[in-house]
């Protein structure tokens, strides 16, 4: 297996708050791998900082054989390579959802107009959107709002997919449809890696499982393994809870 | 005072009044202009992050001071006395013959710097930190995402703010006939000098006053409605659904 991104003894603290000790982890080609574990065990964290949305205080993090956190490295040109999609959705609101999967291929992959918008259309269609494409976010609700910025992320065409609680802020109605448009996007090959709450789903999709708890990876391996048989004590008190 | 000698005074001096009015909605929507693309470059310069090169921090360091001390300055101090003091300073100290005109438009666009320049910055820092983390997740870098992503915002939230700098520009501009500029006050003055009818003068100047900043506002308010669009969407290419069945004739 092809590695995209590896971490390596990756530490974050906010101020003497020490919320990622020493994490390692590979994400692989084409592997779709969730991130598990109770709030606070830094598993949002460490998603932020492989896009540097949080900037690590220690470690590294090799992508295509590079330390993207050598001050030489450019930070803009590492990102566009990843896709993320928040947990507040984030689309930008002064632009329709076609402006939203536009604007990052126009001005960050200088596509032209024609090409960006056509690329556009094809995730939108992808992610059941395409009837909205002129509306605002303000016109949407929570799971549109999401699916739309799926689709802004996959225009990118980026090399991994970064999920932080896709369905966390939604009503529970619509859960389903982001989780079902997550789901086939698992199928396609795209290399994912995905925090969550929704237990049944990671399950049913991932290829692997890591369980972190108090700024450390406690336990991962195979959904199946991992949720059927842990090993760890931590990682079977927080699964009785499911 | 009788109604017809308000109706008097206005046939007789009209053109006076209109070139006063003129003159200052030219000043005050100048003025009110570039003291928002004043405040706009410097309340984004005052959310740049700090710079890690030293070099650079130095020159932000620099410019930050130099842009504090300015809004401090022009914000805490009286327009009218920053008026005398830069039409008769420029003349005296550097031999500058401002045109009168020239050096009201600059004394409003500066001061209304001072204060855009605060507007501007509550503004960005009013966006959701979501837009910007959105924007730099893509791969933009801070003056793109300024550009396509918060400003555009930024505009839309300032409005208000921007619109009532205008109103207070339109009505501060009076200040200015104190270095003579031939706006409405000034013009009032001189028409009620010479025929000693000042309240009913000014009771003019005072409508035209309103009439302008009523007008300014409405107009401002239906831009910010047509900036927000319509509150529902109606779906793109439903067409299907719309399209009425074709029953064709018997014969």
């Amino acid at each position: 297996m092809q590695p995209v991104i590896e971490i390596q003894h990756l530490k974050k603290s906010f101020g003497s708050h020490e919320v990622l000790k020493d994490i390692d982890f590979t994400v692989n080609k084409g592997e779709v791998v969730s991130i598990i574990g109770s709030s606070g065990s830094g598993k949002s964290t460490l998603l932020r900082c492989i896009n540097l949305l949080e900037k690590p205080t220690g470690g590294q993090i090799i992508y295509q054989g590079e330390n993207i956190l050598d001050d030489t490295h450019d930070m803009n040109a590492y990102r566009k390579n990843l896709g993320m999609v928040f947990q507040q959705f984030n689309l930008f609101n002064n632009h329709n959802a076609l402006g939203n999967c536009v604007i990052g291929q126009r001005k960050v992959l200088k596509r032209s107009k024609k090409e960006a918008e056509d690329v556009a259309m094809n995730y939108l269609r992808d992610v059941g959107m395409e009837q909205y494409i002129h509306a605002k976010p303000k016109h949407l609700s929570g799971g549109q709002k999401q699916r739309v910025a799926i689709a802004r992320a996959l225009a990118m065409e980026p090399d991994v997919l970064l999920f932080d609680e896709p369905t966390s802020a939604l009503d529970p109605e619509m859960v389903g449809e982001v989780l079902n448009v997550m789901k086939s996007l698992a199928h396609t090959g795209l290399t994912m890696l995905i925090v969550t709450h929704e237990m049944e789903f990671a399950r049913e999709v991932s290829d692997r499982i890591v369980f972190m708890d108090q700024g450390v990876i406690v336990e991962q391996g195979p959904a199946q393994q991992l949720f059927d048989n842990p090993t760890e004590e931590r990682t079977k008190a927080f699964l009785r809870r499911f | 005072m009788s109604f017809e000698s308000v109706i008097k005074i206005v046939t007789e001096n009209w053109p006076m009044f209109l070139r006063g009015a003129g003159v200052t909605l030219l000043i005050s929507m100048v003025g009110t202009i570039i003291g928002a693309l004043i405040g706009l470059l410097i309340g984004v310069f005052r959310t740049i992050p700090r710079p890690d090169r030293l070099f650079k921090r130095i020159i932000h360091r620099v410019l930050g001071g130099l842009f504090s001390a300015y809004i401090e300055i022009f914000r805490g101090t009286p327009m009218i006395v920053q008026a005398m003091v830069i039409y008769y300073g420029s003349a005296m100290a550097f031999g500058i013959d401002m045109d009168r005109l020239y050096a009201a438009i600059f004394i409003v666009s500066i001061n209304t710097g001072a204060y855009m320049s605060e507007i501007v910055r509550g503004g960005i820092v009013s966006i959701d930190k979501g837009q910007f983390e959105a924007a730099q997740a893509i791969g933009m870098n801070h003056i793109q995402t300024m550009r396509h992503v918060v400003l555009p915002q930024v505009m839309r939230n300032i409005l208000p703010a921007t619109s009532n700098e205008f109103v207070i520009n339109i009505k501060d501009t009076s200040v200015l006939n104190v270095i003579s500029v031939t706006e409405l006050y000034f013009q009032t003055k001189t028409i009620a000098g010479n025929n000693f009818k000042y309240f009913e003068s000014f009771l003019i100047a005072c409508i035209i006053y309103f009439v302008m900043t009523f007008t300014v506002t409405r107009i401002l308010r239906f831009i910010e409605r047509k900036m927000d669009g319509p509150d529902n969407y109606m779906m793109a290419g439903n067409q299907m659904q719309v399209t009425t069945p074709q029953f064709k004739e018997q014969s």
